[in-house]
């Protein structure tokens, strides 16, 4: 019974109500899409940087036993003799006051790093493990002074590429981070429109069931029932808006912006994935239901108090 | 039932106070008239006996209960054994008379099966019985009246106030009221209610307490509306 009087109560204030409320679940819903853009775009730069990007700032790519003429790898797979002597010489006197750390990463896991990464592309098709020779991962003291390492073992025997890491990604995630924080402030003024105005569609809902409230005050009904339909108009029309955020997020990276960057962006490959909308639908829940929270925290102890 | 000791009520500091030392008590059963000119305090002591508002000074005890003292949470289950009627029926428009009157059953959370067999009894008690499914604007005033009563007492309440229950009616529909109201106190409901109408008090030869500007200036037994004739 009280169940199907509260549902009764929140259609009769949807439909009372009907033009507040689409404006309720539009306005969150856009809100709500910048907030799960955001986090889309960090679950991305994450995916591009892989695991070391954060913990190295060198790394210097040893010649794999399927090696081409590329780099200094004329003798084929690199020999432990080269691996050895590469070592030394980052542990030498001469680079040492530069090296806080040195990591190695066998070919076979950066197959495997590789394959989680562009998995599902054509950038898998016809790649073997045997393209890929181990890596020694180099954490400096500090971080500008690269070129020192690079140039040292760029030349070395065995080495394929000496990379310094931030000059690979360095460009693309300051303008990720810029398009990121762009976002987060267009879902922070659109998020304190939404509390603003699922305040203003409570407070017009419970101004104009004042009569209904009035009796139900008289005859007795406890505080939560007054409330609760009012609490719950807000939050189901935001609850709608993060459906609808949560389906918009998902409809653009998959019907559209995979394609897009697969086809402009190489170094992107991969790096969309439509699924992460789905892993940002929770959070994009909890923050309709915060919305609407605060919005009837803000309105609601004055409009139906005992 | 009620007890009001020494209850004085200001609205506003420094005005004149809407009760004034007011002391008075109404035993269970009891059918009992505030009379008194506009003004005179009888709406803050019912508005006081239903804790819709805090009194200043004075011990208050309704239905074994210190209105003073109780918390706020309270409130809502005290209310429940309190019906309140008012001159301006305060009906939902948009209901049928059945879905007016269980509305105060449904937002206490009765279950379905209380009140089909509940409502019934009830209108039939104030003499709408067949007319369970029109709207408030298909009744005349007096049979709206009937609707408000009906939805005040649905939950058996111990005490029912009525606020100037006549003052929108003619005498004769006046009188169908009071009636229905007198049915209600036979129940053993303590029935409060505040009036302007002569005719009714000095017909009925219940009890009459007058104040005025929020003194009790009488109280008697079997009183008429404007003291002993």
């Amino acid at each position: 019974m009280r169940l199907r009087f509260v549902v009764a109560e929140i259609a009769h204030g949807f439909r009372r109500n009907a033009s507040m409320i689409s404006a309720v679940i539009l306005v969150t819903f856009v809100s709500l899409s910048a907030v799960g853009a955001a986090l889309m775009l960090q679950l991305q730069v994450d995916r591009i940087k892989g695991d070391w990007y954060d913990k190295v700032e060198v790394s210097i790519y040893l010649c794999p036993e399927d090696a081409v003429d590329q780099g200094n790898c004329s003798g084929g797979e690199v020999s432990a003799d080269q691996q050895a002597a590469i070592k030394e010489r980052l542990a030498s006197a001469e680079l040492a006051p530069y090296v806080e750390e040195v990591l190695d990463q066998s070919g076979q896991s950066l197959f495997e790093e590789y394959q989680e990464r562009f998995g599902g592309t054509y950038m898998t098709n016809e790649v073997t493990a045997d393209m890929f020779g181990p890596v020694i991962h180099v954490k400096l003291t500090d971080p500008d002074k690269f070129a020192v390492v690079t140039d040292a073992v760029g030349a070395m025997p065995g080495v394929l590429q000496a990379v310094d890491q931030s000059d690979l990604f360095g460009q693309l995630f300051d303008l990720l981070s810029k398009v990121r924080l762009a976002a987060l402030a267009v879902a922070a003024v659109l998020g304190l429109a939404a509390i603003l105005l699922i305040a203003t569609t409570i407070r017009l809902s419970a101004l104009s069931r004042q009569r209904e409230t009035g009796i139900m005050r008289l005859v007795g009904a406890s505080n939560l029932f007054i409330q609760l339909p009012f609490m719950l108009e807000g939050a189901v029309a935001a609850l709608l808006g993060s459906v609808l955020a949560v389906g918009a997020l998902w409809g653009i990276a998959e019907f559209w912006l995979a394609d897009w960057v697969e086809a402009n962006f190489a170094v992107m490959m991969g790096s969309v994935n439509p699924a992460d909308a789905i892993m940002v639908a929770p959070w994009l829940v909890v923050a309709a239901v915060v919305l609407a929270g605060v919005s009837s925290a803000l309105t609601l102890r004055r409009f139906t108090r005992v | 039932m009620i007890k009001f000791d020494n209850v004085t009520k200001v609205y506003a500091r420094g005005a004149r106070p809407a009760l004034d030392g007011v002391s008075l008590d109404i035993p269970r059963g009891q059918f009992c008239f505030l009379v008194g000119a506009s003004g005179s305090g009888k709406s803050t002591l019912l508005s006081l006996v239903l804790r819709e508002e805090h009194l200043t000074s004075g011990r208050a005890f309704v239905l074994g209960q210190d209105i003073a003292k109780m918390p706020q949470r309270r409130i809502p289950r005290f209310r429940r054994q309190i019906g309140s009627v008012f001159q301006d029926f305060r009906l939902l428009e948009r209901k049928t008379v059945f879905q007016n009157v269980a509305f105060a059953m449904q937002v206490i959370g009765r279950p379905r099966h209380a009140i089909m067999r509940t409502v019934p009894d009830v209108l039939d008690l104030v003499g709408l019985a067949g007319k369970e499914k029109r709207t408030p604007h298909e009744l005349s005033g007096g049979e709206q009246q009937r609707v408000a009563i009906a939805r005040a007492v649905v939950n058996r309440p111990q005490i029912l106030l009525a606020d100037e229950p006549t003052g929108n009616l003619d005498p004769r529909t006046s009188e169908g009221i009071m009636g229905v109201l007198e049915r209600v106190n036979q129940t053993g409901t303590t029935v409060v209610m505040a009036t302007h109408d002569v005719g009714l008090v000095d017909q009925a030869r219940r009890r009459v307490v007058e104040l005025v500007e929020g003194r009790v200036v009488r109280d008697e037994a079997s009183g008429y509306y404007g003291g002993e004739a």
